[in-house]
């Protein structure tokens, strides 16, 4: 396949930055975006050029790292897959694709198509957790039996891999799905359940000093989520933070 | 005597650990507060680490390269984590997790440490779900546990494919408790790059600002390595492609013994490689052997025309398949360790059997189980007469329930639907059993500098057993380390802050930027992923799943020969002072260059077979790993000499009270 990419360069986060192309051939339908990204970046080293700045890591859609805006969608035209794993065999020969960062107030630009996400960090830090303490001496696991079903949607919300593309996406650049599978996860399971109250308000606060928008129910952060995050955890938070409200 | 001293202690095996925790020393918690830990890598064991000394009271201050500690590649593990607590009443027991732990790694494991390790592994699961980790239950609400290989138990506990990301993110909910009291201080796109001693402890380390380019002196009370395997030394693995030996590597430079480099774990069942583009390999996990039977075509004239695409591999009949793992080990079956099933299905491969274009893959395959699964749902909906389409859609469901991420997952890489069509295998290099020399405290041959998770070399032998590599990573961080250290921090309760203007502090930095330097300007042709993949090939073939003494001597030349080509001609672009990323990767291969010679002098120093190491001088006449245990029931120990083609080999006698050495059978 012959392609042409048109990629966002930026040299720091106070550089204006610009698209620039490049043309690229010989280009595999079963490399990986990011093999074509590599493919790229050694024809670039070896031209003397500087290469191109991404973030990726595990490259088999786990590690959440990964971050490109495709063609105007976050982790590219595929759907349920990160960029890591998006294959060239979805385009075409001849397309022009246009190679963008996450764009959010909360992600500032480090360099060309890498952003600071460590905004989600600090959520989680205000209260994404159970407050246990490692002793050895917690209850056996099986003491507390935890319904079937509860089990299984803790464990869907709870496959978020914090990659930030439903905040991509969203127009408003909200996080409440990310904020709201962390919450949901834990609202759901009998363990979460004590701190419950302190923890939504304190994660929906941060969430909201980070600078990241409000929630207008457009649901493409579900629609580009590549583990398909329901949009329901951010009903079932709202339904969480305002109890915790009235109590 | 030997400058290994392995500090087990006295007593009968189950009291070991018990006793000597009643009988170490403390830090008071006011004076934990004073004391400064540094932990260098945020997985399993450096997060959970972390998370615990920070719940004791320590000052912690966590490093690691990822822009977030919850992106360490333990997320990437998928089938599970083993345990004791024999909650499925099938015979389990904690000797019966330490027998199948040694015996998995062939009788090259300390004795001590994997008993302790299978003692704490209940511990583990109940922490976890304190912590909200979403194990797979069933109807009942109580824990579901599957099978993994080498065992003949159900110990594994699971969440769906899954199961190492949602331990990670527990271990980083704990953190994040921690970060957010203040307790840990958390660097995250920071490289470690050398380790500072003064005094002959360790005092602290120089990392790198990989944003701004940076090199910053941290100082500590003690310095905890925990910074996952080396397995990239092969460029193509199942490690993400920041994992890197470099952390390991400079303490081994500064007087940390490497031990048994060359104990490298290929598994069995990773998707096979596509075309020379290919940066990295996936795992499709152990979990799948469960219900998947392997085989490749029985005569083979199928094979070829297989691999031509003249005929599907459903068109084989039963009878013209060969099931090699049913048919050569009829007790363990598809569920052999992995080490046995990669070698089963090299020598398929070597033979001519391969089913794919290059012919080096098999086929894993879930038509019987997804039959079987349709029959047990069948009865339990109560249909009469189903069809077998009908028993097929149901028992497509519970497979999909059971593996659908895997499945979707390989989909998407090959473009071939795997409820339709045996997905294709092959092996690749996954996990690293060798690693820093430590002690029973977890200490290595530095003072103060302890080492845990795939980093050390203790728990695994020679070979790690499936589902065995979260519990080690956890059992060191939450139950081991934060024991141990305390015994040696007990001595600094009024060292006061560690100075980082020291002039063990200056000169470790200077020498990091002189390296850094030296890489930048030799502005030769070759980008590092160049180098990079031809170390790869020679460890691949010469040092991976068969090695012989020809090939290994070729290779340590040949390593030899790519590492001065690479400082001559090596093009590193960009500056210092600035996000680098290729900067990021010539450090990191650089030490795989020299790493990647230790392990080809170390597979040629023993000359037995054993686990995932197989020498090919060394087997017995059915084609089994033969050990050598009158010469070889020993460490590895090396020690850096100054030069790296010359280490000096230490070596720790394995010795055996409790069980008896036997050849290992899976037949």
């Amino acid at each position: 396949m012959k392609l042409t990419l048109k990629i966002w360069r930026q040299k720091g986060p106070n550089d204006k930055g610009q698209m620039v192309t490049y043309p690229i051939d010989n280009i595999d339908g079963d490399m990986s975006f990011l093999e074509m990204m590599d493919v790229l970046n050694n024809q670039l080293i070896e031209s003397g050029d500087d290469p191109i700045a991404f973030d990726h890591d595990c490259r088999e859609g786990i590690c959440g790292m990964c971050s490109l805006y495709i063609n105007g969608e976050a982790h590219g035209p595929d759907r349920g897959v990160t960029t890591c794993q998006l294959h060239m065999r979805k385009f075409s020969d001849g397309e022009t694709i246009y190679i963008e960062p996450w764009r959010a107030k909360a992600f500032p630009v480090i360099k060309d198509l890498v952003v600071d996400r460590s905004s989600f960090d600090r959520i989680m830090a205000s209260g994404g957790f159970v407050s246990v303490n490692t002793s050895g001496n917690t209850v056996d696991a099986n003491a507390i039996p935890v319904p079937k079903a509860d089990a299984d949607n803790a464990f869907e919300a709870a496959t978020c891999i914090g990659c930030g593309a439903c905040v991509a996406s969203c127009k408003n650049a909200s996080a409440m799905l990310f904020v709201s599978a962390k919450v949901s996860q834990l609202a759901l399971l009998p363990q979460g359940q004590v701190e419950a109250a302190d923890r939504v308000l304190n994660m929906v606060k941060t969430m909201d000093e980070e600078g990241f928008g409000n929630c207008t129910n457009t649901g493409a952060c579900e629609v580009e989520c590549p583990k398909g995050i329901s949009l329901e955890n951010i009903a079932r938070m709202n339904r969480e933070y305002m109890s915790a409200m009235v109590k | 005597m030997s400058v290994l001293d392995s500090k087990i202690p006295a007593g009968s095996l189950d009291r070991k650990w018990s006793d000597y925790k009643n009988k170490i020393r403390l830090v008071n918690p006011a004076n934990k507060r004073s004391i400064d830990v540094i932990v260098v890598g945020t997985g399993l064991a450096g997060g959970s680490a972390s998370a615990a000394l920070a719940e004791l009271g320590y000052s912690v201050k966590a490093f690691c390269f990822q822009d977030s500690p919850r992106r360490a590649h333990s997320i990437a593990a998928q089938g599970g984590i083993n345990a004791a607590k024999n909650y499925q009443g099938d015979g389990d027991s904690t000797f019966r997790l330490f027998y199948d732990t040694i015996k998995g790694g062939d009788y090259r494991s300390r004795e001590a440490n994997v008993y302790r390790l299978a003692e704490v592994s209940a511990n583990i699961i109940d922490q976890c779900v304190a912590q909200g980790v979403p194990f797979a239950r069933d109807y009942g609400g109580l824990l579901d546990n599957r099978s993994f290989g080498g065992v003949q138990v159900s110990r594994t506990f699971y969440a769906k494919g899954q199961t190492g990301q949602q331990l990670l993110l527990g271990a980083y909910s704990a953190m994040s408790r921690q970060i957010g009291k203040g307790k840990i201080k958390m660097h995250t796109r920071h490289e470690m790059l050398d380790l500072v001693i003064v005094d002959g402890k360790a005092r602290g380390i120089i990392a790198r600002n990989l944003v701004t380019g940076e090199i910053e002196r941290h100082s500590a009370h003690a310095v905890v390595i925990a910074s996952g395997g080396y397995g990239n030394v092969f460029f193509l693995s199942t490690n993400a492609m920041g994992s890197n030996v470099t952390a390991a590597w400079r303490i081994h430079k500064k007087g940390a013994h490497f031990a048994n480099p060359c104990f490298t774990q290929i598994h069995p069942t990773c998707i096979p490689v596509s075309g020379d583009h290919q940066s990295k390999l996936t795992l499709m996990s152990e979990s799948l052997r469960n219900d998947g039977r392997i085989w490749v075509p029985k005569h083979m004239e199928d094979a070829e025309k297989i691999r031509t695409g003249k005929m599907k591999p459903t068109d084989l009949t039963e009878e013209n398949r060969d099931y090699y793992l049913e048919r050569r080990y009829p007790s363990f079956g598809n569920l052999v360790p992995r080490d046995v099933a990669s070698r089963a299905a090299k020598e398929r491969c070597d033979a001519g059997f391969g089913v794919n274009a290059t012919g080096e893959a098999v086929y894993l395959d879930f038509a019987s189980a997804i039959m079987r699964y349709g029959k047990e749902q069948a009865n339990i909906q109560h249909l009469e007469n189903p069809t077998e389409s009908d028993i097929y859609k149901l028992g497509r469901d519970v497979v999909e329930a059971k593996y659908g991420n895997l499945f979707q997952m390989y989909y998407k890489i090959t473009d071939d639907n795997p409820y339709e069509t045996p997905m294709k295998i092959y092996p690749a290099v996954h996990y690293t059993m060798g690693g820093i020399w430590v002690d029973y405290n977890l200490m290595s041959a530095i003072q103060g500098c302890y080492v845990t998770g795939e980093a050390n070399f203790s728990d695994h032998g020679a070979n790690r057993l499936g589902a065995s590599a979260l519990m080690q990573g956890l059992a060191d961080g939450y139950f081991v380390l934060p024991y141990t250290i305390g015994d040696y921090l007990a001595d600094d309760i009024r060292t006061g802050t560690i100075s980082i203007d020291s002039p063990e502090f200056i000169e470790a930095e200077n020498q990091v930027r002189s390296q850094l330097e030296k890489l930048l300007n030799i502005q030769g042709t070759k980008s590092v992923d160049y180098f990079h993949k031809r170390l790869g090939k020679v460890m691949w073939d010469k040092v991976g799943m068969a090695r012989n003494t020809q090939g290994l001597n070729e290779a340590i030349a040949e390593i030899q020969e790519i590492r001065n080509e690479f400082y001559q001609n090596v093009r590193v672009t960009g500056k210092m002072n600035e996000f680098n990323p290729e900067l990021e990767k010539a450090s990191r291969v650089a030490d795989f260059l020299e790493l990647g010679e230790l392990m080809a002098i170390d597979a040629l120093n023993r000359a037995e077979s054993c686990g995932g190491h197989f020498r090919e001088e060394s087997q017995t006449e059915e084609g089994e790993a033969l050990r050598d245990d009158d010469n070889y029931a020993y460490v590895a120990a090396w020690e850096y000499s100054g030069d790296v083609t010359k280490p000096n080999l230490h070596k720790e006698d394995l010795v055996y009270e409790n069980i008896k050495l036997v050849q290992r059978s899976y037949k």
